[in-house]
Formats: structure tokens, sequence, C-alpha cells
């Protein structure tokens, strides 16, 4: 036992010089270079694209659903075989079906169910599709324009996914 | 691109980039371990803890030293989040509760970073900075401190030394953590990572939380830690904005595992003796990602709990990596995966984490895997087992089968009380098979020093708080201080010339063994429980 509390002792002191190490001089160096031009807007999240917000108005494109209690994060947690979630996945179709004046079937998987975040800024160009009329009509925009702006702000590199709040504010700007 | 071809394409990157790694960080880690110079930082260090760099320490101390500092560490973390509200930057977070705060002193101390809060709401900057960045930092230099004793053991003969655990810790820290990590998170805040000291930005009206989350990020994957700085953990966009930063993110958290392979290959002076245990590591790996893909690209729901900018390849890659190394870092939700696919990431800890496995962890839990095949193989012909030199006597096996059976021990207890608790229903969020699957994958996270759930469930009583920091804690100490044992047994042996009858441990013959072990233990230990968990999901 003695031998513990020498070894504790020693440790409290090592475990105290490793967190100035550690806990600050580390983190404030990595905050620093996140100063610098370039890196900054980034850092602080400034006018970020990346997570989404539902925005009111039948003018905007809706993102997919989310389970998260902002500011806070997260998803579901719901199992495939959960009844009562399937119930609500079946409801979320027939509504954004109705919405968007399309039949069920046409309304993709990522429109019903859930992030893992919450903040999904994507949704997928099929999604995007159904959703091009209603926006359309709502903004006084024609349709190709609104096509447009869903192309120019489509990406990424493994998967083909449109960045709604983008989306959003590309309208903003245009209408 | 197909989401197959796509899949494909990001394991192949995935791949080539550790390969590209493998040498030079198993080569450096290596020379870290075996330099006689110590650096002024070092000594600095050496000169505040009062302790002798240049003294080696026989197997026990080394353990104090070990059990010390988690003490300290556990101490430490407990009391700066119950004095929360009286540090900077806490945004009027407050005191974390006991329960809580003891839960997640021990799940960061022990690299398990299991979290039963969320941090936007209870967690303030500085706690994430101080207390829980640390950890992330120095809990993995414990495990690779313990990896590189057991190393030593094999290595040397007639001796009752294996190294100074303060120089090893301090070492493993400074000398490969910290670079590392800051390298690559300033990659990532270049990547769109956020690195910011206010507690939240506004996004078209709407407020969404922001932490200092780089600097934790990518010592929280290289460290094979995995708690998230925010709730979604690798999920937000905050802490994996694409897919390169979460390929990125995925490097880190196996490159470790994986180079230590090399490292234990040029400690032994025998590279193929770490090859052999790669093959192993990268062969169960990836038939796992085989089912965890195929299992998710096949779901009724292939994308509820998964972000699109990742889809079903990448979320499931993430997965396999996470449960496979004692990560736990999350960019999709376990809890919806299909029962076959969660099955997977479950699969993954029960094996014992050495698929690659944590930081150090992987290296030593393999190893010791390895004595037991030695043993059975030995059992089949009748001869006294030896492995790397080294005769494997009753001492030798009892220390190995005592950190191999630990876990499944205080798993099993921990699960089957919990699942009769009538308190634990309410937690579930789902009925049924899943809901068992639930509780099973929360006991294996914590007694694996995983740190991923599948996170439906509530886990803020006082039991779980409990049980489940019991379950980290023996999950994590036990396995150490057997391990410590062997290789202050090992040590002290003198070295066995090699014979026609030495079993080869550098070809396939040993492989296969060797996987077949790994496989055989985790199948006797917990077919039952699976089957009316997640095969019986799968099933349905």
């Amino acid at each position: 036992m003695d031998n513990f509390f020498k070894q504790a002792w020693a440790g409290l002191r090592i475990l105290l010089a490793l967190t100035v190490v550690c806990g600050v001089l580390y983190p404030l160096a990595v905050w620093g270079v996140s100063r610098i031009p370039g890196l900054h807007a980034n850092a602080e999240a400034t006018d970020t694209t990346l997570v989404a917000v539902v925005r009111t108005g039948d003018k905007y494109f809706v993102p997919r659903p989310s389970a998260a209690t902002l500011p806070a994060s997260g998803g579901s947690n719901k199992g495939e075989l959960n009844e009562d979630y399937t119930k609500i996945v079946a409801q979320r179709r027939t509504e954004i079906a109705q919405r968007e004046g399309v039949p069920e079937n046409a309304v993709p998987q990522d429109a019903v169910t859930a992030s893992a975040s919450g903040l999904d800024p994507d949704i997928s160009p099929e999604y995007a599709e159904i959703q091009v009329p209603r926006v359309a009509r709502a903004s006084g925009l024609s349709a190709e324009k609104v096509r447009e702006l869903v192309k120019a702000n489509t990406g990424g590199t493994f998967t083909t996914t449109v960045n709604v709040t983008a989306l959003n504010r590309a309208i903003d700007a245009v209408s | 691109m197909s989401p197959l071809v796509a899949g494909l394409v990001q394991v192949g990157v995935l791949i080539v980039a550790l390969a590209l790694a493998y040498r030079p960080l198993g080569d450096y880690m290596a020379r870290v371990f075996q330099a006689e110079k110590h650096s002024r930082l070092e000594l600095a260090i050496y000169r505040i803890g009062r302790i002798e760099p240049n003294a080696e320490q026989k197997w026990s101390t080394y353990a104090y030293g070990v059990l010390g500092f988690s003490f300290v560490g556990i101490v430490f973390l407990y009391v700066i989040q119950r004095v929360q509200a009286f540090l900077p930057f806490d945004f009027g977070r407050g005191n974390v509760p006991e329960g809580m705060a003891f839960n997640t002193a021990i799940s960061f101390v022990t690299n398990t970073n299991w979290q039963s809060y969320v941090p936007e709401a209870v967690m303030g900057h500085t706690v994430q900075m101080i207390g829980l960045t640390v950890q992330n930092f120095v809990s993995a230099a414990v495990g690779l401190a313990v990896a590189i004793a057991l190393v030593r053991g094999f290595v040397r003969s007639q001796t009752d030394r294996l190294g100074n655990f303060w120089v090893d810790l301090v070492r493993g820290t400074i000398r490969i953590l910290l670079p590392l990590a800051f390298v690559f998170a300033i990659v990532l805040i270049a990547l769109g990572v956020t690195m910011s000291l206010k507690s939240g930005v506004d996004v078209d009206g709407q407020t969404i939380a922001n932490a200092p989350v780089a600097s934790q990020e990518a010592i929280k994957e290289l460290g094979t830690n995995g708690g998230g700085v925010l709730n979604a953990n690798s999920a937000h966009p905050f802490e994996n904005p694409n897919e390169w930063s979460n390929l990125i993110e995925i490097f880190l958290l196996l490159v470790i595992p994986v180079a230590l392979t090399r490292t234990f290959g040029q400690l032994m002076g025998n590279k193929k003796q770490g090859y052999v245990l790669l093959g192993v590591m990268g062969l169960i790996w990836s038939a796992m990602l085989a089912v965890v893909w195929a299992a998710e690209a096949n779901g009724i729901r292939p994308l509820e709990g998964k972000e699109l900018r990742f889809g079903v390849p990448a979320s499931a890659l993430f997965a396999n990596s996470t449960t496979g190394t004692s990560t736990g870092a999350v960019n999709s939700l376990h809890d919806s995966f299909t029962g076959l696919g969660g099955g997977g990431a479950l699969l993954n800890m029960l094996f014992g984490e050495m698929t690659p496995g944590g930081v150090g962890t992987g290296l030593y839990s393999i190893l010791v895997m390895a004595i037991i095949a030695m043993f059975l193989a030995g059992l089949m012909v009748g001869r006294t087992p030896e492995y790397l030199g080294k005769k494997l006597g009753r001492k030798e096996v009892t220390a190995a089968a005592v950190s191999i059976l630990a876990m499944p021990t205080v798993l099993l207890i921990g699960a089957g009380i919990a699942a009769i608790l009538p308190s634990t229903r309410g937690a579930l969020n789902n009925p049924g098979s899943h809901g068992l699957s639930e509780i099973l994958y929360a006991y294996a996270s914590a007694s694996n020093n995983n740190g991923s759930a599948f996170a439906g469930i509530t886990v803020t009583n006082d039991w779980f708080q409990s049980s489940l920091g019991l379950c980290m804690l023996f999950g994590r100490f036990i396995p150490i201080i057997a391990v410590l044992a062997l290789a202050g047994s090992l040590a002290a042996q003198k070295k066995v010339p090699v014979t026609a009858g030495t079993l080869p441990t550098t070809g396939p013959l040993f492989a296969t063994l060797l996987t077949g072990s790994i496989v055989l233990v985790a199948a006797l230990t917990f077919v039952p429980a699976l089957a009316l968990g997640p095969i019986a999901e799968a099933l349905l």
C-alpha cells in the first residue's frame, strides 16, 4: 500500500504537469493557429452551411427530419423493428407526399428518416427534385431557376448530396 | 458512383494511407521507447514528479504506477466536474451531478469515453480541455506503456526490470500523441472542424452549440478514446464535416494500433512476428466490415441514424473501425443499425478489442490471446508451450486467462443484473430483443473500454452510472495488472532456444490458431446472450 501511495503522489505531480502541456498549452496552441485568416471562419463556423436549420415558409427546401433537441445534437436511436417508430416514418411519408403533391413511393428514404446528428445539412437529389415545384410556386421563381440553384448546391466526392442550408440562402438571395 | 464502388474506393484510400504510415510510425515508436536520452521538456516533467527517469522498475512497481496515476486521474477529473460552476467557460452549465461525474471520471481515465451526459448541456469548455482532453492523451499513453512493458517481458531475459512507467507514459504522450494530434487538429480545422471558445453560433436564426472541437477531435480518434465534444459525436457536422474529414478520422483511430504491430516486430528483432498479428487483425476487421456493411445496405431503413454525406458505406466503415479498436466514437447511430449490423459492431467488442484494438491495449490483448492459442496448441500435441522464446508455464497461462476472462465476467454479471432490474424497463428506447441488445451493448462497451453505445438507452440512474463505472474500472485494470504480472514472469525467464519442435509463430498455421482462438473464446462466452439479442432480431 505504501508503494501505491508513493506512486500516486508522483502520479499527481506528473498529471498536473501533463495537464498544463496537454490541457492548456495544446488546445490554446491549436486555437491560436485557428485564428489565422483562412482557418478562422471554419473554426468559428461563421456563415456555416455545415448544419441544417428548419426555415419557415413554403419557399424553402425542407431538410431531413431531426430528432435533436437543439442546441444539442442527436438522433432517434430507433431500431428498424420498432413498430411505433415505423408508424411515425409512415406518417412522415404521407405528410411529405401531400405537401409536395407526389405519390408516396416518390418520397425517398432520406426524407423520412432522422439523421444521427439531427443537423444533417444534406438531402438527396431525389428529395430536392420533388420539392422544386412547391418552392418555385411559393418563391415566384421558375422551376428551371430553382433547379439551377439546386444544381449549384449539389456536391460530394463519394456521395451526391444537396446542401439545404446553402440552397435556402441562395433562394433568399434571388427572390 | 454507385455506393458499392464509392465504399470500396474509400476502403482502398484508407488502406493505402495506413500502409504508408505503417513503417515510419511503427519504427519511430520503437525508437521512442528505446531511446537513451530525455528531452528538456521531459526532464522538467520528471523533476516536477520527483522521479528518477533512469531507474527501472519491477513489474509490481510499474503496476502501482499505472494504478496510482489512474487513481489520481479519476479523483482530479471528478473534482473539477463537481466544481465546474466556479470554472470559466461553463456557460451556466453548473456542477456535474455526482453519479454522472463519477461515471465520466472513470470513463475517461479508463480510455472508455462512455458518455452518460449530453456535452452541450453539461460540460463546459474548461472541463473539456483540462480534464477530458488530458485524459484522452494520458489514458492512451498508459495503454501504450503497458503494451511496451509486455513486449520487454518477451525481449528481456533473467531480469526483474520492465522499464520505467513514468518515462514510458511521458514519452508516449509528448513524443507520439502530442505532435500527431497537433498536426491533425490543424488539418481537421482546414477541412471545416470548428475550434471556438464561444458556447454557440447563430445559423439562420437558430443557435447551434459550438466548442473547441478540433483539438479534442484529433486526440479523441488518435488515442482511440471516442468521447464526443458534442452529443452526436463524429456524426456532428462540426466534428466531422465531410467525407475527407471522415476518412482522416477513421485513419487516425486505426493508425497507432496498426503500426504498433510493426513496433512489436522491431523490438522483437523479427518483423514477421508483427506482420502475422497484423494479418490476423486485418482478416477479422475485413470480415466484420463485410458483415456490417452488407447488413446495413440491406436494412429496412438504412438511412435512419446516418448522415447523408457519409451514406451507408462510410458509416459501416466507421462503425466497424471504431468498435474493432476501442475507440467508440460514432459517425452514425449504432442503435438504429439492423440486427446483424449492430450485432457485428457488438461482436467486434466481444472479441476483446484486438482487431486491431485500442492504443496499446490492442497489442497486449492479442499477445495474451496468442499465449492462450499456444497453450491450446501445446495441449493438443502434449508439449510445454512456448511463445517468442519463452516457456508458457502455470504462472503465464494463469495470468493470460485472468486477463482474458475479466471482461466477460464483469460484462455478463452487469448485463444480467440490469436485465432483471424492474427500473431497466423504463430506460430502454426499443422493445423486444433490440431492448436486450441495448443492455448488452452498454455492458460490452463499458467492460471493453470502447465507449460507443446503442445510445437510445437512458443510463443516468444510479444503477447504470455505478455498475457501468465499475465495469469500466475492472475491464481496464484487471487485465492491466495481469498483463504486467505476465510481463514480470516472462522477463525473469531464460530464453529457450528454437528447436525442430518449436511451433513457428510467423506462418499461416499460427495465424489460423490465433484467429480460431479469438473467435472461439468469444463464441463460447457470448453465443447464448447474442442469441437472445441481435441474432433473434436479425432472424425476425
